[in-house]
C-alpha cells in the first residue's frame, strides 16, 4: 500500500503493531461500557475490549445535544479497572481530542458518527498518530477512504443505538459486493475503478488482488441478540460491536456471555440455539426506517 | 528431558512434513496462525470444538484475550481436559501471547490456566498498545544464517520465570520470549505476524520431530 506515509509498498512497522492488535481483537465482541461497573460486566463476560463512552447510543439519541469525548477521568477509571483493551470515542475531524485520548494511553481510538462531527469536510489524518484508528464504513469507497488515511480496522456502521440491524446488513453486503466486483476488473480498468469509489488507487489494486479489506473489517449499530452477532459474522465481519445492545437488554450480563459465545459459534446453529434460550429481552428497538433522514447517525462521514 | 534437537538433530523419527496442525479458534488472531501454516505447507484447521482435537498433530494457541478464550473455556468444561490430555500426549503445542498465558503455570495477576508450561507470565507485562513494539531479539543458541529474529510485542505478556527444566529459546534483552518444555512452545510475541516465517518454521520443525511415531 502507498498510504504508510513513507511511499513503501508494504505496510511499516507501526500500522502493523495498529492491525496486529485489531487481529487479536478477531472473533470476539467489543461492548460499549459507560462506567466501571459495567466494564467489569463486560470482561466477566468475555469481551476482547470496552468502548469507554459517557451515553450509550440509544441514550445520545434519546437526549440529543452535543455529543463530545468521554470525560478523561472516567476513561482513566475504565482503564483501571480492567485488564482488556480500552477503546473511546473522538468526533469525526477532532483531532484534539484524538490527541488527548492518545495522551491517556487508551489501546484504540474510534474515530466515531456517534458523537456530533466536529468537521464538515474532513476526517483526522490518522497516520500521525501512534494509536491505532477504527473508523465506521457504508460502502467500500468509504471504508478505503479511511483505510488511505490510515484507519488500522474498519468498522461497517449500522444504525446505531436502533437495535434494528438491517443497516449493519446493508452496508456489510455494499463492502463484501464492492470487493467481489473489485476482483473481477482488469489491471486496466483499477484507475477508474478508484475514481469512481473516491479512493486511494494504490489501495484499491491491494483490495482487487487479495480479494479483502488491507485491515481488519468488524461490524457495528444495531447489533442487539446472538442471531444479529451470527448474521453479520457469518456475512464477513470478523467481530462485533455491540452498543446499547448489551446494558439495554433485560439482564446485560447473561446478554454479553451469550453474544460472546455467538462470536465464535456464529456457524453453529445449535450453539446459537441454546445460547439464545438462556438470555431474556434485548434492548428496545426502534424501527430506522421509521426514523427522519435527520436523525440517522450513519450519514455523518465523509 | 531437555533435547536440543535445534543444533544437534539425532536419529530421530522422519519430520513430519505435512502434518496437520489445528488453530484454536475460540477467539483472537487464528487466521493469520492458519496463513502462516498454510504458507509453511501444513494442512490446518480452525478448532472450535474439543472433540476436534483428536485427529490434529500439533496445535496452535493464538493471541487473543486470555480472558475471553478462558469464558469459553467455563462454557464448555471438557476444553481444559482435552487440551491438557493433548499436551501430554506428545504432540505440538505453541502458544502465542494469550496462548502463552493459557499454557502457563501460573499468571499474574492470578487467573487460570492450563499449567502445562512451567513459566510464570505477567499478563501485559510489556505495557498497553503504546507500548507494543517491534524490535530485534536473538536466538540462545545463534547460528550465523539466523542471528537474531523478529519480535512483534502487542500488550505482550511478560515471561518472569522459567523452571530449570524450560528451555529458553530466544530472548530479548536478557529475558526470555521464546521457550520450551519438551512438546509445548510458548511466545511473547507473534511470529505469525513476522515479516519472515523464520521463527514459526523452526517452533513447527521441533516439535513435529516429537510426534509419537514408535510403532513405526
Amino acid at each position: 500500500m502507498n498510504t504508510n506515509g513513507n511511499g513503501s509498498p508494504e505496510p511499516n512497522d507501526g500500522l502493523r503493531l495498529k492491525t496486529g492488535l485489531a487481529e487479536m481483537l478477531k472473533g470476539g465482541v467489543i461492548m460499549d461500557v459507560t462506567n466501571v461497573e459495567q466494564a467489569k460486566i463486560a470482561e466477566e463476560a468475555g469481551a476482547v475490549a470496552v468502548m469507554a463512552l459517557e451515553r450509550v447510543p440509544s441514550d445520545i439519541r434519546r437526549d440529543g445535544g452535543v455529543s463530545r469525548m468521554s470525560h478523561p477521568n472516567m476513561i482513566r477509571e475504565i482503564m483501571a479497572a480492567v485488564s482488556i483493551p480500552v477503546m473511546a470515542k473522538c468526533r469525526i475531524g477532532h483531532f484534539a481530542e484524538a490527541q488527548i485520548l492518545q495522551s491517556l494511553g487508551v489501546d484504540f481510538v474510534d474515530e466515531s458518527e456517534v458523537l456530533t462531527p466536529a468537521d464538515n469536510r474532513f476526517h483526522i489524518d490518522k497516520w500521525a498518530f501512534d494509536v491505532p484508528f477504527v473508523c465506521g464504513a457504508r460502502n467500500l469507497g468509504e471504508a478505503l477512504r479511511r483505510i488511505g488515511e490510515g484507519a488500522a480496522m474498519i468498522r461497517t456502521k449500522g444504525e446505531a443505538g436502533s437495535g434494528d440491524v438491517v443497516h449493519a446488513v446493508e452496508h456489510l453486503r455494499a463492502i463484501t459486493t464492492g470487493i467481489r466486483e473489485l476482483t473481477q476488473l482488469r489491471d486496466d480498468e483499477l484507475m477508474t475503478a478508484a475514481k469512481d469509489l473516491g479512493a486511494p488507487y494504490e489501495i484499491v489494486r491491494k483490495v482487487a488482488r487479495d480479494a479483502r479489506l488491507p485491515v481488519p473489517n468488524f461490524s457495528a449499530g444495531g447489533i442487539a441478540t446472538p442471531a444479529d452477532a451470527s448474521l453479520v459474522m457469518q456475512l464477513g465481519a470478523e467481530s462485533v460491536f455491540v452498543g446499547s445492545g448489551i446494558f439495554k437488554s433485560e439482564d446485560p450480563a447473561s446478554h454479553a456471555r451469550a453474544i460472546v459465545q455467538a462470536a465464535t459459534h456464529h456457524l453453529d446453529p445449535v450453539k446459537l440455539a441454546d445460547v439464545s434460550s438462556e438470555i431474556g429481552a434485548a434492548m428496545p428497538g426502534i424501527e430506522t426506517s421509521k426514523l427522519d433522514s435527520s436523525e440517522l447517525l450513519q450519514t455523518r462521514g465523509w | 528431558m531437555v533435547t536440543r534437537l535445534m543444533t544437534t538433530p539425532r536419529a530421530s523419527p522422519t519430520p513430519v512434513s505435512n502434518g496437520s496442525i489445528g488453530v484454536l479458534a475460540l477467539q483472537g488472531d487464528f487466521a493469520a496462525h492458519a496463513e502462516a501454516l498454510r504458507r509453511l505447507g501444513h494442512q490446518s484447521f480452525e478448532v472450535r470444538d474439543p472433540t476436534q482435537l483428536r485427529d490434529l498433530d500439533g496445535l496452535v494457541i493464538p493471541g487473543g484475550e486470555s480472558t475471553t478464550i478462558l469464558r469459553h473455556f467455563d462454557r464448555q468444561p471438557e476444553w481444559l481436559r482435552r487440551l491438557t490430555d493433548f499436551a501430554r500426549s506428545g504432540r505440538l503445542v505453541f502458544g502465542t501471547c494469550a496462548g502463552l498465558i493459557l499454557l502457563a503455570r501460573s499468571v499474574q495477576p492470578h487467573q487460570p490456566s492450563l499449567g502445562v508450561l512451567d513459566v510464570t507470565v505477567e499478563r501485559n507485562g510489556y505495557g498497553r498498545q503504546l507500548d507494543s513494539s517491534i524490535c530485534r531479539g536473538s536466538w540462545t543458541q545463534a547460528e550465523p544464517s539466523n542471528p537474531d529474529i523478529e519480535i512483534v510485542l502487542i500488550r505482550a505478556p511478560r515471561i518472569v520465570s522459567t523452571a530449570a527444566h524450560v528451555e529458553v529459546l530466544a530472548h530479548l534483552d536478557d529475558e526470555p520470549v521464546l521457550v520450551r518444555q519438551n512438546n509445548i512452545f510458548g511466545a511473547t510475541f507473534h511470529p505469525e505476524l513476522a515479516a519472515g516465517l523464520d521463527v514459526y518454521e523452526r517452533v513447527i520443525a521441533l516439535g513435529m520431530r516429537l510426534v509419537p511415531q514408535t510403532e513405526a
